[in-house]
């Protein structure tokens, strides 16, 4: 029997003899609507034995109630959402970084666009919790990816009372809300991880937070110069939000291991890669101008002569993930950029 | 057997508060009107303030710096003082 816990301080709720215990978790408004694991006493105690942090610390003030959010409550929604112990440190990082001003998890779970938050994770904890990087690296599959994006948006649900409907006015969403999390793959990877690029050691773990919508396939099987290919990429990334929208939204592009071999067969680093994107991606305004192409949104008139860049500087992230066979890699949209929406965080995972 | 689950909420109970009652009209009352920064809300407030202004009505503008985020503090303390109403604009 396990022993009773003396730092518990989460409320206890006492089931009733003849409810059911998946029923009930759903009835209480506490799952995303998938069945979810009790939180026994038992098992939240199990799950906070995965971190050195103590169970009644603050670990961040989530969004939209601005509700303090103790260890203690991110290992009972770790529990409703089947993580193992051992991801609980990733968890706490992911919540600590979606709950910063610059990440803005307020506005990414209010806006009416498909976004939300995706974490992609970094440094050893990927390989000492067996993340996946490769085959069907943003599909199912995996427990720790499939369970921490869940977690962080069950806290985000349970403990900021952001719910679909409700705060959450998304006007269709997109099933990455579920959970949305994967590892870089930095073994194969031509390039510094991701982490690493955003200024982290490499022997560290690390969780970036990008508000993303869905992940769109990019498919170019006849490219072998890292020249032919960055064109075709662009082709696709000037179609994120739509083909006439600039300086709004960022963008991640997911490369797969096929197409990073050609961009390292041409001896492009991944700096160089976002840097021949943004050249590719300066737009002549009167292509972009309200009714230009027999398309009524556009932007104003006035910038009819302009060069426009769609993206900003800092509005391209490239990670490496995928299986070893396809020449596709992936776009992952983003939503309002910058100090005008969200900033990508990058946050160290502790223990 | 008594099966116990640790409640995953923050526990909160929000506090309920009544909202001010509406004035019957608007004769001698200051309008804010709020501009949340989305594309266009400005075309749609620029012409309440038109349609205010010919009624005689005083009319105070303000605008958040973004609308992906809450007001700031002191921008709802400020309206809270100097208006009787406020006009919120969402546009696209």
């Amino acid at each position: 029997m396990a022993p009773e816990p003396t730092d518990r301080r989460a409320r206890a709720v006492t089931l009733g003899v003849a409810e059911d215990d998946a029923e009930a978790m759903f009835e209480r408004g506490w799952t995303d609507g998938l069945p979810v694991v009790p939180p026994t006493p038992e098992r939240v105690e199990r799950m906070l034995a995965g971190t050195t942090r103590t169970p009644d610390e603050v670990v961040a003030v989530v969004p939209p109630d601005l509700a303090e959010c103790t260890v203690e409550k991110v290992a009972i929604n770790a529990v409703l959402a089947g993580c193992r112990p051992e991801y609980l440190p990733v968890v706490l990082a992911a919540v600590e970084a979606a709950c910063t001003d610059a990440f803005n998890m307020h506005g990414l779970l209010a806006t009416t666009w498909f976004s939300g938050p995706v974490v992609v994770v970094n440094g050893p904890v990927t390989h000492a919790i067996g993340m996946n990087s490769g085959v069907n690296a943003l599909g199912p599959g995996n427990r720790a990816n499939a369970t921490i994006g869940r977690a962080l948006q069950l806290v985000v649900r349970n403990v900021g009372g952001g719910r679909p409907g409700e705060v959450d006015r998304a006007t269709l969403g997109q099933p990455g809300k579920y959970t949305f999390c994967f590892a870089e793959d930095e073994a194969g990877s031509p390039w510094e991880p991701l982490h690493v690029a955003r200024g982290l050691e490499p022997g560290q773990s690390a969780v970036t937070l990008f508000a993303g919508e869905a992940p769109r396939g990019l498919a170019d099987q006849l490219a072998r110069s890292a020249d032919d290919l960055a064109t075709s990429f662009a082709a696709c990334l000037r179609t994120v939000w739509g083909p006439k929208a600039v300086l709004a939204f960022d963008a991640m592009v997911v490369v797969s291991p096929e197409h990073a071999r050609v961009f390292a067969g041409s001896g492009w680093t991944r700096t160089r890669l976002v840097e021949e994107l943004h050249a590719r991606l300066r737009i002549p305004g009167a292509e972009l101008v309200r009714g230009a192409g027999g398309i009524a949104e556009g932007v104003d008139p006035a910038w009819a002569d302009a060069e426009i860049p769609k993206f900003r500087p800092d509005g391209l992230l490239v990670v490496h993930a995928g299986g070893g066979a396809g020449l596709f890699s992936a776009i992952v949209g983003g939503w309002a950029s910058g100090a005008l929406g969200s900033e990508p965080v990058t946050r160290p995972v502790g223990t | 057997m008594t099966r116990v689950v640790l409640d995953p909420t923050a526990e909160a109970t929000p506090a309920v508060r009544e909202r001010a009652s509406r004035p019957a009209d608007l004769t001698g009352r200051t309008v804010g009107l709020l501009d949340i920064s989305k594309a266009r809300g400005d075309v749609f407030l620029d012409r309440v303030a038109e349609r205010c202004a010919e009624a005689g009505l005083r009319v105070e503008r303000f605008r958040k710096p973004t609308f992906t985020k809450p007001a700031p503090i002191d921008l709802r303390h400020e309206i809270a003082t100097k208006c009787d109403v406020v006009i919120e604009a969402l546009a696209d």
